[in-house]
């Protein structure tokens, strides 16, 4: 794997020659299961109990707290004045009629920030972005200069009155463009170029060996769009500086409080300790929340130069114009097979138009995230990406929608071209995959790109869905609908994920290390408090940590408060995104778990007054082997923890763990769309999805159900409405709720969906991740059926998102008239 | 900014208040009155997370001016569960993991109650075109639609009780 950035060139080590990717001891061998396991009694509701969500109460009767809802005595409000170009020259700022408003307390431009050195910031991948622009703007919406005001309408009012003289620039929209330098985005930087980086993985000479010899040989250009999380809570901060005491309290919508202390402080030189970040409830996130915005920065140095508290809330517009994007790959991929119609060889060269800067919340080792997952569920010989990565004058892009890693696009363009193979070779796709998939007895599995994939069963998963949906039959009709003239379509999409990151050897943000955490206490009389570095915005973490946490200790669930989000209080992580909160913080609370285990049985040895060894686990109790009735339960031993501890043990019953994982998981499924096409108007309407998920171990079922019916949602919308467009001058065309498409209820099918369990030979409680794994595997299955719904006509491919108007044209260009 | 004297009212009691004529319900209901359990999702009209009822029928209140409600009788998502047992559609959400976030979850539960009160037995398909108007992005509505039907069948089973 190779990273060139701007001119300098890494090496990266060979990431997966020198870590053992199994903890010692542990068999690399798993079976695949149909049943969620449950261990424990309803009253302990440990992992695998459908447990109604413990956070829910407050939401439902609208009691939640969110940043919005946060309201300090004499507090401010900050609005952004925002650019009304894609790219210019600033000529000059004038604040005075603003400054001369009722109620107007400050303004706040670049040149301001500039005398504090806090007019740039950096990104999470060490890239540079403004924060206020002194010279000049390089995104439509750009945020310019800020108002503080008493009051949020008059703060409204205000930015009206801020009076900005721009010197219009060519605009960069077109990231191939972009590639030849003829207007330079980031002229701030020493190398005068749009190019951010190159970057490889695989393995060229054998890939371009395996296409010498392949019998077939496809090639297809597709573009993954520009897309937009869009959470219902836009975000916002509300910064209280309390000069007396030199302190920030902050709240703010954060995926990652304690990373974002961090940047705070080693951007502001204000001491950490002095900065607490608080992530109240969150009203979603997706990844768009892990980034630092402008605003947040704007809002942080107006409380420290007011002294007073300060709220800043962005209005969806300003979310959708301005916040991070996702996705936005133009991939042109060639797949080889050999005589046998067996995939042997994948080559992908990739332009990734990041936007104004490389803003992206990748591990800093990986530009391209895990792109090079792109092989998939497929057994093939030999795989080459590309990546070239452009700056354009657009906001920074390649953050996230529920997948920031890159995953996303790496799934479309492999089982897209997975299926274009098989249409190509008249195999059914079912049958190609089955024939080109890796086996079960093949893992764990080193795949061409150096990924070692830890446990897997893709036959099964496939079988299990075509069993669910009634593949043949399904085949039968279409065929029958087909002779009639009217289009049907099935599309598949076996993918493979990659989450959890990640192992501390490879995996940091800013070099801070992505492992993270769970600190546990007992208290006297059996309940018991936990706190993680990671922040739940819809996940349900208070439910499902509390579950791992009773499967551990048999503490009911109900007893066992879960905390997260405050950097005072909890233990530091790496916040929630990219599916790596059980397999990271979901492993710390075992892990923390077995450490108070292990103490209370101690405990319970002296208690019961026999050695160590006579005792044996029973779901919430140390008992004397062959003598049940002798027991000390959890509740006893946390008392006697406090109130009769052996002679010479330190009092209490608390653990912390920082779970460093051996290996990222990788879940996958099987899921399979019908779609019908109207052929006169050219909609697409889903009419049945089956989705056959595998995420390891089940913690909750319920709420699993609820991740993969909101990812498949979240796949559905770009795969058939979302996009985010600009014209030719930059300008954002999707600038709201009515331009950007969100399915609602209505567009949204009746998911169906099943589970197979294979679970992660190196979690320890065998869990993978999961909320990303639909958002990442439904839009090709999507794209896919309404391909094969066309297939007959000559119609190959069609970029997602698939429209109306995109289907009609199809139908139209290949002789389909009604 | 002419000021304006509005009587209403809300979740059951009246009330008095000076506002700006230009002052949104949304932000009145949150701001003036601290009920925040009305959310702001958008400003387009298009989310529907601050849905209330106004005499009893579901709007979307950032789109209507504080000073349109006068005279009116307001409800928020306060008022469901305010004699302390939670309403059905409080406990359908509940059981059936009709939320994730929690932030569409009032507004979604106002057009729901206000759908129930025209259509006590809603099909599958009128109560999706009910909360059409109310945007979700965690949950994949599917549970939602299932909180709606448990609610609606709760409500059915007590009227016919009494």
């Amino acid at each position: 794997m190779t990273y060139h950035k701007e001119g300098a060139a890494y090496q990266l080590e060979d990431r997966f020659e020198h870590h053992s990717a199994q903890p010692e001891g542990v068999s690399a061998q798993v079976a695949t299961q149909d049943e969620v396991r449950v261990t424990t009694p309803p009253d302990v509701c440990g992992m695998g109990h459908r447990m109604k969500r413990k956070e829910d109460p407050r939401f439902i009767q609208g009691k939640g707290r969110y940043v919005d809802d946060v309201k300090l005595p004499g507090m401010l409000y900050m609005d952004i004045v925002r650019s009304p170009y894609a790219h210019a020259k600033i000529l000059s700022i004038d604040a005075s009629a603003a400054l001369a408003m009722d109620g107007v307390v400050a303004v706040v431009t670049g040149k301001d920030l500039e005398q504090h050195g806090l007019h740039w910031m950096p990104t999470l991948m060490s890239d540079t972005q403004m924060v206020l622009p002194t010279d000049k703007v390089v995104y439509y919406a750009q945020e310019v200069a800020v108002v503080i005001a008493t009051e949020r309408y008059i703060a409204a009012d205000a930015i009206e009155q801020v009076f900005v003289d721009y010197e219009p620039l060519p605009a960069v929209v077109d990231p191939f463009e972009a590639m030849e330098d003829n207007v330079i985005v980031r002229d701030d930087k020493e190398v005068k170029t749009n190019r951010i980086w190159h970057w490889e993985a695989g393995d060229k000479a054998a890939t371009d060996q395996a296409f010498d010899e392949a019998a077939h040989v496809i090639k297809q250009y597709m573009h993954i769009p520009r897309i937009h999380v869009s959470s219902i809570e836009t975000c916002g901060m509300v910064s209280d500086y309390n000069k007396a005491m030199g302190k920030f309290t902050i709240y703010m919508t954060s995926q990652a409080p304690h990373a974002h202390r961090t940047v705070f402080a080693l951007v502001s030189g204000i001491p950490e300790h002095k900065i607490q970040i608080i992530s109240p409830d969150i009203g979603g996130g997706f990844g768009g929340k892990v980034p630092v915005y402008p605003g947040y920065v704007c809002c942080i140095v107006a409380s420290l130069l007011l002294g007073r508290p300060v709220k800043w809330i962005e209005d969806r517009s300003e979310n959708l114009q301005a916040d991070s994007f996702a996705r936005d790959y133009h991939i042109t991929a060639e797949m080889a097979a050999d005589s046998d119609g067996k995939i042997v060889g994948l080559r992908v060269n990739t332009l990734a138009d990041n936007g104004c800067a490389d803003a992206a919340a990748n591990p800093s080792k990986f530009p391209a995230g895990m792109y090079s997952i792109c092989t998939g569920s497929y057994d093939l010989k030999a795989a080459h990406v590309n990546v070239d990565a452009v700056y354009t004058t657009k906001p920074p892009g390649g953050v996230a929608y529920r997948c920031s890693f890159r995953v996303t696009e790496a799934v479309h363009m492999i089982e897209r071209m997975t299926d274009i193979m098989a249409h190509d070779l008249g195999v059914d796709p079912a049958e190609y995959r089955m024939n080109n998939f890796i086996k079960a007895d093949q893992f764990p599995y080193k795949s061409p790109t150096g990924w070692e994939y830890d446990s897997g069963n893709y036959h099964n998963a496939l079988r299990k869905a075509m069993d669910m949906i009634g593949y043949e039959e399904l085949r039968q009709e279409q065929a029958e609908k087909r002779a009639r003239g009217e289009f049907m379509g099935i599309g598949i999409s076996s993918f493979t994920e990659v989450v959890g990151a990640g192992p501390s050897r490879d995996y940091d943000i800013l070099g801070v290390k992505m492992f993270d955490s769970a600190e546990i206490r007992i208290h006297p009389t059996g309940k018991a408090i936990a706190r993680f570095g990671t922040k739940s915005q819809g996940q349900g973490h208070e439910t499902t940590y509390a579950q791992i946490v009773a499967e551990e200790l048999g503490l009911p669930a109900n007893d066992i408060e879960v905390e997260e989000g405050d950097t005072d209080t909890a233990p530091y992580g790496l916040g929630t995104y990219a599916s790596r909160s059980t397999p990271t913080a979901g492993a710390a609370a075992a892990m923390a778990a077995r450490k108070i285990k292990a103490k209370a049985k101690k405990i319970a040895a002296y208690l019961l007054e026999v050695g160590e060894d006579d005792l044996e686990w029973n779901v919430n109790q140390w008992q004397v082997k062959g003598s049940p009735e002798q027991a000390k339960t959890i509740q006893d031993i946390a008392f006697a923890a406090y109130t009769n501890n052996p002679p010479g043990m330190e009092p209490g019953l608390e653990a912390t763990d920082y779970y460093d994982p051996p290996n990222l998981t990788f879940p996958f499924g099987s899921y399979i769309c019908v779609v019908d096409i109207d052929s006169g108007t050219g909609e697409v309407k889903v009419r049945r999805f089956v989705a056959v998920d595998d995420c390891g171990n089940i913690i909750n079922p319920l709420i699993v159900e609820g991740q993969v019916h909101g990812g498949l949602t979240m796949g559905l919308a770009p795969a058939l409405y979302e996009e985010i467009v600009y014209d030719e001058n930059g300008q954002c065309l999707t600038g709201t709720l009515a331009d950007y498409l969100l399915p609602t209820a209505v567009e949204s099918p009746k998911w169906e969906t099943g589970h197979t369990i294979t679970p992660s030979p190196h979690h320890p409680i065998g869990a993978k991740g999961v909320g990303e794994s639909p958002t990442v595997g439904a839009p090709p299955a999507i794209a896919n059926a309404v391909v094969d719904a066309l297939w007959h006509l000559g119609v190959r491919h069609i970029d997602i998102p698939i429209t109306p108007q995109k289907v009609w044209q199809a139908l139209r260009e290949h002789g389909v008239t009604d | 900014m002419s000021q304006h004297t509005i009587t209403l009212t809300v979740n059951g009691q009246e009330q008095t208040h000076q506002v700006d004529a230009r002052l949104l319900l949304v932000h009145f209901i949150r701001e003036n009155l601290n009920l925040t359990g009305t959310h702001i999702g958008c400003d387009s009209t298009s989310c529907g997370a601050c849905t209330v009822h106004i005499n009893g029928r579901a709007v979307k209140s950032c789109t209507v001016f504080a000073v349109q409600a006068n005279g009116k009788s307001v409800e928020t998502i306060e008022s469901l569960a305010a004699g302390g047992d939670l309403h059905p559609l409080q406990e359908g959400f509940w059981e059936k993991h009709g939320l994730q976030c929690g932030y569409c979850t009032p507004g979604m539960i106002m057009s729901a109650k206000h759908l129930l009160e025209k259509n006590p037995n809603p099909t599958e398909e009128e109560i999706r075109w009910a909360i059409s108007g109310n945007l979700c992005r965690c949950t994949g509505y599917n549970k939602i639609v299932e909180a709606i039907q448990y609610a609606a069948e709760k409500l059915r089973e007590t009227e016919a009780v009494a």
